[in-house]
């Protein structure tokens, strides 16, 4: 199968390759751009690991061909750290709060969170346990990954964060 | 997984894409959201040989307003139709009921077309189109032509739709002010397809319905019109004896599958009760 020429913008970054049309976006990801960051968890929709962010919006970047991301810009994992190489106020949370404890579901969730804090950056408890509906996670119970989000939208508001009573 | 291979086109226009899927033939299928086609692909469960992407026509996207009809052109997400205040307003039955599909991630790809086109009884929206008595506009090689969503549905997968046509806008009217209205969908978790659901839009009058519409989803090969369960409500006040009456009658018409969501009972038992709880919410929320 020919393969099509594709640009995109990542993480800020012009870049290029050659796919052939069935190339998942994921896969380009990983494969041509070696950033191994977003990662693929049931390919089949469900899980969220593969979330990036794409012209704005969440996507499950295993349910996109490369070649319909011609033109977009892409943020990923690798573009989340603040510019000086700190970590970003969502990374912290998820350090801070304990949100994570193998990390595989990690990339995709903060992703999402990172869209979801962009179109509400006050959520209520119940509006990010929606908002990371699509995000699945086998170790934490969520709990942690909530505080986490929660730690973040205190922090990047500049309010003081502070834990609900259990 | 990994889809087989395919030819990509990404026409400019309608008229383009319905000519190439009917120089193309059965080997090319419409690309709208993909949310529904792409995970058919990686299971090689569909293999087209050639994919006509239809997030490159323009005029295929937004919400306008034709008259006393919303216009909703197919390539609008549900994450658009969510975030449009017109909807929210006027329709308010199709926010909430877009709110309960997927999840966040699948509702900024999911089409309104694509969920309505694609002919998955599980889809919410067919029901709630049928409910609201919407038309959908295809075209295809010959012209555009309008068809009811109550006329749409004809089996699983298995529509109105003629090779090489695709559907290109769905038009609804808009109900009457105060009108009452709900979607109880039964899932067992977010993101999952309905174990049963029953769309409801209503007018009340002194107390008493006044006018009432009821549909069904994933009870049955194709989205339903419940008539019988509707008629039985007009002209009450939804006591008790009622509602039974109305869940019996929405029973009656439904023949689910078995399958993981529960046996065929089950499944038409708590349809039932869907039914009841949107007569009830709808009722109370009329003005």
């Amino acid at each position: 199968m020919a393969k099509t020429h594709v640009t995109m913008k990542v993480n800020g970054a012009e870049v290029e390759g050659l796919v052939e049309p069935r190339t998942l976006l994921v896969h380009f990801i990983r494969e041509n751009l070696q950033m191994t960051g977003t990662h693929i968890g049931c390919e089949t929709t469900h899980c969220g690991a593969c979330t990036v962010d794409i012209d704005g919006m969440s996507v499950k970047s295993c349910t996109m061909f490369a070649v319909q991301a011609q033109g977009s810009d892409i943020t990923t994992i690798e573009g989340m750290a603040n510019a000086d190489g700190t970590l970003s106020a969502l990374q912290e949370g998820f350090r801070m709060m304990h949100g994570l404890q193998c990390g595989f579901c990690t990339p995709g969730m903060i992703m999402r969170a990172h869209r979801l804090l962009k179109e509400n950056p006050s959520p209520s408890e119940q509006e990010i346990r929606m908002g990371i509906s699509g995000n699945i996670c086998r170790c934490t119970g969520y709990q942690n990954i909530v505080k986490a989000i929660q730690y973040a939208a205190a922090k990047i508001n500049g309010v003081e964060f502070k834990e609900a009573a259990e | 997984m990994i889809p087989g291979s395919f030819s990509y086109h990404r026409p400019a226009s309608v008229a383009d894409a319905v000519k190439l899927l009917s120089d193309l033939g059965d080997d090319a299928r419409p690309l709208a959201g993909g949310h529904s086609l792409v995970p058919m692909m990686k299971l090689r469960l569909a293999t087209p040989a050639h994919l006509v992407d239809l997030h490159g026509i323009a005029t295929l996207k937004g919400i306008r307003r034709d008259g006393s009809n919303l216009v909703i052109g197919a390539m609008t997400t549900q994450h658009e139709l969510l975030a449009s205040d017109d909807i929210a307003q006027s329709m308010p039955i199709l926010h909430e009921a877009a709110l309960l599909i997927a999840d966040p991630q699948v509702r900024y790809r999911g089409t309104i077309g694509g969920n309505v086109a694609n002919g998955d009884p599980g889809n919410d929206m067919p029901a709630l189109m049928m409910t609201a008595g919407a038309t959908y506009r295809l075209e295809g090689a010959g012209g555009a032509r309008d068809v009811a969503a109550a006329d749409f549905y004809q089996g699983a997968y298995f529509t109105a739709l003629e090779p090489g046509e695709i559907l290109t806008a769905v038009s609804i009217p808009v109900p009457a002010a105060g009108h009452g209205y709900a979607y109880e969908k039964l899932k067992r978790k977010v993101g999952d397809y309905a174990t049963a659901a029953a769309a409801v839009v209503l007018t009340m009058s002194g107390g008493k319905v006044a006018t009432c519409s009821i549909g069904l989803t994933n009870v049955h090969e194709t989205p339903l019109l419940a008539t019988d369960a509707a008629k039985a409500v007009i002209g009450t006040s939804l006591d008790a004896a009622t509602l039974k009456k109305a869940a019996a009658a929405a029973e009656a018409i439904m023949a689910p599958a078995a399958d993981a969501r529960g046996p065929v009972e089950y499944r038409k038992h708590v349809g039932g009760i869907m039914v009841t709880r949107a007569l009830q919410r709808a009722a109370a929320k009329a003005k």
